[in-house]
């Protein structure tokens, strides 16, 4: 390439070591030509300058205010949201070291149609806002949307099984996410090398046969060209020229944010994730130090005012999708640490700066920072991740020693737990079924227990005075089959329209153009099927039907062995399940030959899923919440947090790689005695976990006196970060039930 | 085979010994202290019995947790010296698996032939001491602290690694004098370096309600920063102290 070529002269790659990364893209050749491992502690870190202190007290104020107004501070409602659509926007100018807002304002929220324009209407019906009737007319009349084209493919089936909420959740109305562009290309290599990149790619095809594929592919890098120039101008209108290489630290959080801002600015996608760029960026660091370009006081400060930005990312959604995905989450999901593939670490000193935001700023939900954990760590770094924990709450920690082995050394997490290789492969997010709901309507022949509607034909329910568990396991795995394919044909059709209405252009602009795509399924309400399986195993189940000869209750007669507690007559069962449900996944056709996985995980929809389903023959009663993600269902795990972990350890990742996710709570006072104990407790259970193939844990460390506090009195908390399901949130976010949901889960408190 | 009366086990100890633990709670105490926090584990109920194998077979899933944390297993209770026998192959069988073994205990047994082998392989004591007035510690215990002091001289005899565990409960065992004669009485047992100071709580009153009992306390916790001026003469004095910290 002729720009690649002339850059090998420019200032901006002087002090690099060479590498294959000058002769093509190739950013995770420069990261290991250049990167400096570190395993020092963390005595070198600065703290927070009164600037950073005035910039972040002024956009606190904004958030205050933001809480106090119903959620929304300000919203554009006549401007459809595109990269160069807004003037620039500043929080104080003069005070800024990193620039760029997603409006013209900060926290000014703006709409993004594409997806579907109902999600606008009803976004703007709940606060308030008045339509605005030419956009309406735009996307009501002449251009079509995703959330349209969905509607108009999908079967009466698969209207019924959301209408019923056995699957729920589903990125028909709202962008996707869960895709993650390539960030640090914009950093290292400049604008027009990407634009040049696109050229020739592009220009690769011109002779081939026109066949769809090849169309398809011609018409996404068109748009993906035009993405990258928009991307340029709305650097432009903050003064800033990104079509060559960043020259310095700043220019390179700078450059990585524009990129990362143009996504923002694109989309509303469900998850909006970051990848990994904190060891990237410690490369320009490292050159700023050893050329005396910068002061750490200063790279700190770079990491503080970048990190406030993150903070600031909103979407305009509805109050439903709030309930599904509570706490206005954006998944700003950073991937901080892990090891390379050559055995040196990956961390840096800028992990720790990074980590180090949430000491000088103060705890927050956003950027959601992922702490890719492995025993062979840096004992350092692991001390300072868990000082950071039991301080912030803030952190989730995802295995790397399961993942790299799959996923190589520059992989990211997308959204809570999703891992992909950075830049070359995205995901088709695909929600979740309902596997509690899926046994009830093995009981009651597709019956639904709330509605008593008739979801599906063709199956018989079960009519023994006692629940057999031979004929609940085939039946059940009959209404598996049937709701596999339902699911994954409504993923089919989502993602064929989100490509045609809702094509990610400018994160695709920033990945390879031969991506590898996969179908992200989850499943829901998975602990509660698991001890119903158990229930019926061990004990006697007996189900009350009601005059249709439904049943819509159980009596259980008996003790049986619950989730949680590392006993293998039920943990077989549950390993099983993830196992049965992966291989229904595995046998049907995907949109664009995705390769399918599958998620436990339910973020904070296990609340919204309870509600939905009713009374389970484990006991549970109707409306309550499930647990969340692959967590035992609260209160069943009592023989201690290791057993609990033990048993989400369990769970094959090999049949769910797109994440298990299992949130912890303990009260600080249960992890040690002393400051030091409780570091040292926290890494030593965290290195277990991982040793034992656990993948993901969020971890709090809590008082439940604090939550409840913070519920009468949440003036007083606005800082206050909790970690639910694969992402935190402010705990004064969410709605009154969430709050009651994560006050009752369990928090080990062993004294 | 002797089988062990076991209460319950907590797969996550963080505060009772060194690391990560494994807490086994057995059953049966010789004590009634006014202040128990476990008074379900008094008795011992027939239908709670585990051999050792069970026991360390459970104890096993965890050793990842041990090594990582610097920790171990913790036998705790109840009394887990009432049961000498089964305690004795117990702490055997979990030595030979290189497993750190730490008892928690009040102190009150006879030094027979199986509390010598338990002396002789376990690695730390939790040596509880009530009070060293022998009239108090009848009031809080119901029993005398002469067995518990000949224990305490016992494992200084032995070399073993030591913490003293004391509740601080207001007019009883926190006044200046008394903590003086502590600190006085400890001074010589070269055995002793830790020193691990448990503010009276009240967390064991709903057990007693739900076990039918009359609570015998009406005493207020004490103030952190009483507890904290107690641990900074136990400090002062050269140990190494484990109490509550002050909230940051």
């Amino acid at each position: 390439m002729k720009t690649l070529e002339s850059l090998k002269a420019d200032a901006a790659w002087a002090g690099f070591k060479p590498g294959v990364w000058q002769e093509k893209i190739d950013v995770v050749d420069f990261i290991k030509t250049n990167y400096t491992p570190y395993e020092g502690d963390d005595s070198f870190l600065a703290g927070v300058t009164d600037r950073t202190k005035k910039v972040w007290d002024i956009v606190s104020d904004l958030m205050k205010k933001e809480v106090a107004n119903g959620g929304l501070l300000d919203a554009d409602v006549s401007t459809p949201s595109a990269v160069d659509a807004y003037g620039p926007g500043y929080i104080e100018k003069d005070l800024e070291l990193i620039v760029g807002l997603q409006t013209d304002a900060p926290l000014k929220r703006a709409i993004m149609p594409y997806g579907g324009y109902r999600m606008v209407q009803a976004s703007c019906e709940a606060y308030g806002l008045k339509e605005d009737e030419k956009v309406k007319e735009i996307f009501t009349k002449y251009r079509k949307t995703h959330n349209e084209g969905v509607f108009q493919a999908y079967t009466p089936e698969i209207r019924a099984c959301r209408k019923s909420a056995i699957i729920t959740g589903l990125p028909d109305a709202y962008g996707r996410g869960r895709i993650i562009g390539d960030y640090r290309r914009v950093a290292l290599y400049g604008i027009d090398a990407l634009i040049e990149e696109k050229t020739l790619e592009k220009a690769s095809s011109d002779h081939m046969d026109m066949v769809e594929d090849i169309i398809r592919e011609r018409e996404e890098l068109s748009d993906q060209i035009l993405a990258l120039e928009s991307i340029k101008r709305m650097a432009l209108s903050y003064g800033i020229d990104i079509s060559k290489p960043a020259r310095s630290f700043k220019e390179a959080v700078q450059w990585v944010y524009f990129g990362y801002l143009a996504a923002t600015k694109d989309q509303n996608g469900a998850a909006m994730s970051m990848g990994r760029v904190s060891s990237f960026l410690d490369i320009y660091a490292e050159r700023d130090l050893n050329t005396k370009a910068a002061t750490e006081s200063e790279l700190q400060e770079i990491m503080d005012d970048f990190i406030i930005k993150l903070r600031m990312i909103r979407f305009l959604r509805t109050p439903e999708y709030n309930e599904l995905f509570s706490g206005d989450p954006v998944w700003v999901t950073e991937s901080i640490g892990g090891m390379g593939d050559d055995g040196r670490t990956l961390v840096t000193k800028n992990s720790f700066r990074i980590l180090h935001t949430l000491n000088n700023l103060g705890p927050a939900p956003e950027p959601n920072m992922t702490v890719l954990w492995s025993t062979k760590l840096p004992e350092n770094f692991k001390k300072f991740c868990a000082a950071v924990s039991i301080d912030t709450s803030s952190i989730q920690y995802e295995n790397d020693d399961l993942m790299r082995p799959l996923f190589g050394s520059d992989y990211g997490i997308a959204c809570c737990v999703s891992p992909m290789i950075i830049g070359k492969e995205m995901q088709f997010f695909g929600a979740r079924a309902n596997l509690a709901k899926a046994l009830l309507y093995a009981i009651n022949g597709g019956v639904d227990e709330r509605t008593f509607a008739k979801v599906v034909d063709g199956f018989e329910p079960i009519t023994s005075e006692y629940l057999n568990y031979d004929e609940v396991a085939e039946k059940f795995d009959a209404i598996m089959t049937w709701l596999a394919k339902t699911y994954v044909s409504a993923l089919n059709i989502i993602h064929f329209m989100h490509d045609k209405y809702y094509y990610e252009k400018a994160q695709l602009s920033l990945m390879d153009k031969d991506i590898v795509r996969k179908l992200g399924c989850g499943i829901a309400g998975f602990s509660v099927v698991v001890d119903s399986l158990s229930a019926i195993k061990y004990a006697k189940v007996k189900p009350i039907r009601n005059e249709q000869g439904i049943a819509v209750d159980f009596e259980i007669e008996g003790d049986f062995p619950k989730y949680g507690n590392n006993d293998d007559r039920v943990d077989s069962i549950a390993t099983a399940l993830v196992e049965q449900f992966m291989n229904k996944i595995r046998q049907l056709p995907t949109y664009r030959k995705a390769i399918p996985t599958q998620s436990i995980l339910t973020i904070t929809s296990n609340v919204v899923y309870g509600k939905k389903t009713g009374n389970t023959p484990d006991g549970r009663k109707a409306n309550v919440p499930f647990a969340p993600g692959a967590n035992p269902l609260h209160g069943r795990d009592v023989c201690g947090a290791l057993a609990s972990l033990c048993s989400v350890a369990k769970l094959p990742f090999e049949h769910a790689k797109d994440g298990i996710s299992n949130t912890f709570s303990i009260i600080p006072n249960s992890l040690g005695k002393t400051k030091e104990d409780r570091i040292q407790n926290l890494t030593g259970m965290l290195d277990g976990y991982m040793a034992k193939h656990g993948q993901h844990l969020n971890v709090n460390v809590l008082n439940r006196e604090t939550l409840k506090d913070a519920m009468e009195h949440p003036e007083n908390y606005p800082q206050l970060t909790i970690r639910v399901s694969g992402y935190a949130v402010n705990f004064i976010k969410l709605t009154r039930d969430q709050q009651l949901d994560v006050i009752s889960r369990t928090f080990h408190e062993k004294l | 085979m002797v089988k062990g009366y076991i209460h319950s086990v907590e797969t996550m100890g963080a505060v009772d010994g060194p690391g990560l633990r494994y807490v086994v709670f057995f059953q049966g105490c010789p004590f009634r202290c006014l202040f128990c926090h476990n008074p379900d584990t008094w008795k011992m109920l027939p239908d709670h019995q585990k051999s050792v194998d069970e026991v360390v077979q459970d104890i096993l899933k965890y050793r990842d947790f041990f090594s990582f944390s610097g920790g171990g297993v913790t036998l705790s209770g109840g009394e887990p010296l009432m049961q000498p026998a089964f305690t004795a192959e117990l702490v055997k069988v979990l030595k030979e698996q290189n497993i750190h073994v730490a008892i928690d205990t009040c102190g009150y047994v006879d030094k027979t032939p199986d509390i010598e082998r338990i002396v002789q392989q376990a690695d730390l004591f939790l040596l509880d001491i009530k009070h060293l007035n022998p009239v108090q510690h009848r009031k809080i215990t119901g029993k005398n602290n002469d067995k518990t002091l000949a224990f305490l001289r016992f494992l200084n005899e032995t070399h073993k690694d030591v913490w003293i565990r004391l509740v601080l409960l207001p007019t009883y065992s926190m006044d200046d004098a008394y903590i003086n004669e502590l600190i006085h009485f400890l001074k010589p047992f070269s055995c002793v370096k830790t020193v691990e100071l448990l503010p009276y709580h009240e967390a064991g009153k709903a057990k007693w309600e739900k076990l039918g009992l009359t609570y015998p306390l009406s005493v207020t916790p004490p103030e952190t920063d009483d507890v904290i001026a107690i641990a900074n003469r136990f400090k002062a004095a050269g140990f190494r102290v484990l109490a509550p910290e002050k909230k940051s």
